[in-house]
């Protein structure tokens, strides 16, 4: 138990003591790149700052991610068991996809005007769905028949069959894609904070801090976005050891 | 082209029926049929008395593949049935009866282990109990017991039979293995190369209680050999060739 914290804390302290050694080492000056050291006086500054903007951006990511899940296993469930809603859907899915997002930044803030936390959660949804539903979608279209059988010879109705049987099965793929969908919610919300900037969240935040040259703030945010990640993918660990604990082996 | 044709196969009740035949014949096809998973596309299947039509909570199916779910525990995966057809049963009734097959097998003590904790023979084993814990009146198996080892596989033949003993049900076993199905078998029918008819049926001419030694005795070897001898014919090949 030790270990497993002792040793990404010294992970991450390696990684701040070799950036602060590059730093020093190149003599940058903060506008070229802060230092580790720079980060905490920015914190203590804006201390406020950083608790409500955090907390703006954290609900709002979490509520786009909520949205995702919904939807992404919705849309898994109808590619995982219609082949001919698969044939329709995969281009449709792929192409949206490969649409930079901050493209779509501007669109939707014209279409919602003024809705700043619905496009702010529209958008961590957006760029959010893909992985849950491709890799759902994958779960339940892989699923052995015989799994499928053994339910079905003895007169199982598709639903128990799918309660039973395809949902958990397909819990350790949907952990999977939850993990980096969790990451990518992040991204969909401080694109929209950043290029539609509208006072609220972390993106708000770092933009006032380049529009002030106040560089350590920029990096502060970076960091600060960097634990909320962190926070987020590592209560995604939690949900996966409740309910697909069992998918996980004993490394031998 | 049809998979099966002029395949007429009558198993009397309570009687263990072996189906062998060449690879790629049909034989997964039959057990789908008389599962009701699958629809003839011409003729019938009967069981009990009754025109087989889709699924039916009477039958009880096992496979090469084990097919344990991996987040339940062994008592949990071999109770799975009874949540199915036996929806009226109380959680301890379905406990003892899964304990009850368990124990049969030799598995009491690993109830609760997960799939992945138990030998390749062991999952078969509680495999074995899932597909007869809701006592149905036909057992179905797709080759049970071609993944495993053959001293393994020889362990499962002798759990079978005295399952069998404990448990009257009407079987039908899809093998390739010759042995096998002579052991287990009441009568042995042998099928033809695609599409599949019966080619070939044998009434297993060996005591109610086999044992594995029975399967060496000059009548066993005299069995085995015209069995072999079907399978050539059924490969389109001349029996007396070597």
């Amino acid at each position: 138990m030790l270990r497993k914290i002792a040793v990404p804390v010294l992970a991450i302290v390696a990684f701040l003591g070799l950036w602060e050694l590059l730093v020093w080492v190149n003599d940058w000056p903060n506008y070229k790149m802060a230092s580790p050291s720079d980060l905490p006086p920015a914190f203590w500054r804006y201390k406020e700052l950083f608790l409500t903007m955090g907390w703006q951006t954290l609900w709002r990511t979490v509520a786009g991610l909520l949205l995702a899940v919904v939807f992404g296993t919705a849309i898994g469930m109808i590619i995982g068991f219609s082949k001919i809603a698969r044939d329709a859907l995969y281009p449709l899915l792929v192409g949206f996809n490969a649409i930079p997002k901050a493209t779509l930044v501007p669109v939707i803030s014209l279409i919602f005007i003024g809705q700043h936390d619905f496009n702010t959660i529209l958008m961590a949804f957006m760029i959010s769905f893909f992985p849950i539903a491709v890799s759902v979608g994958i779960g339940l279209s892989t699923l052995e028949p015989e799994y499928r059988d053994i339910l079905r010879a003895l007169g199982a109705s598709r639903l128990t069959i799918f309660r039973k049987i395809a949902l958990p099965k397909t819990l350790p793929e949907f952990f999977g894609a939850l993990k980096v969908s969790a990451t990518l919610a992040f991204i969909g919300t401080n694109l929209v904070e950043i290029i539609s900037p509208h006072g609220r969240g972390l993106g708000a935040l770092f933009k006032s801090g380049e529009t002030n040259g106040d560089y350590p703030l920029m990096f502060a945010v970076l960091i600060a976005l960097a634990f909320l990640g962190i926070l987020l993918y590592y209560a995604v660990i939690i949900l996966e050891r409740i309910f697909a604990g069992w998918a996980e082996r004993e490394a031998s | 082209m049809p998979v099966l044709d002029g395949l007429d196969v009558a198993v009397p009740e309570g009687t263990f029926a072996a189906v062998v035949g060449p690879s790629g014949c049909g034989k997964s096809t039959l057990t789908r049929l008389v599962a009701g998973l699958m629809k003839p596309d011409e003729g019938e299947v009967w069981l009990h008395g009754e025109r087989v039509k889709g699924p039916r909570k009477t039958v009880g199916m096992a496979f090469q593949n084990p097919v344990l779910l991996e987040w339940r525990t062994i008592l949990d995966n071999v109770i799975l049935p009874l949540e199915i057809v036996a929806t009226g049963m109380s959680r301890a009734d379905r406990i003892a009866r899964a304990m009850e097959l368990l124990d049969m097998v030799g598995l009491t003590g690993f109830e609760n282990k997960r799939p992945s904790e138990l030998s390749g023979g062991m999952r078969q084993r509680a495999s074995l109990c899932r597909s007869i814990v809701h006592k149905p009146d036909v057992l179905i198996m797709d080759e049970p017991f071609g993944a495993l080892d053959a001293f393994t596989r020889e362990d499962l033949w002798q759990t079978m039979r005295d399952l069998r003993r404990a448990e009257p049900f009407t079987a039908v076993l899809i093998t390739h293995d010759l042995r096998e199905s002579v052991f287990l078998g009441d009568q042995v029918i042998v099928l033809s190369g695609r599409p599949a008819r019966t080619q070939y049926v044998m009434d297993v001419d060996l005591p109610e209680d086999r044992t594995l030694d029975s399967l060496y005795t000059p009548k066993a070897a005299e069995m085995l050999h015209i069995l072999r001898d079907q399978i050539k014919i059924a490969q389109g090949r001349n029996p007396e060739e070597h």
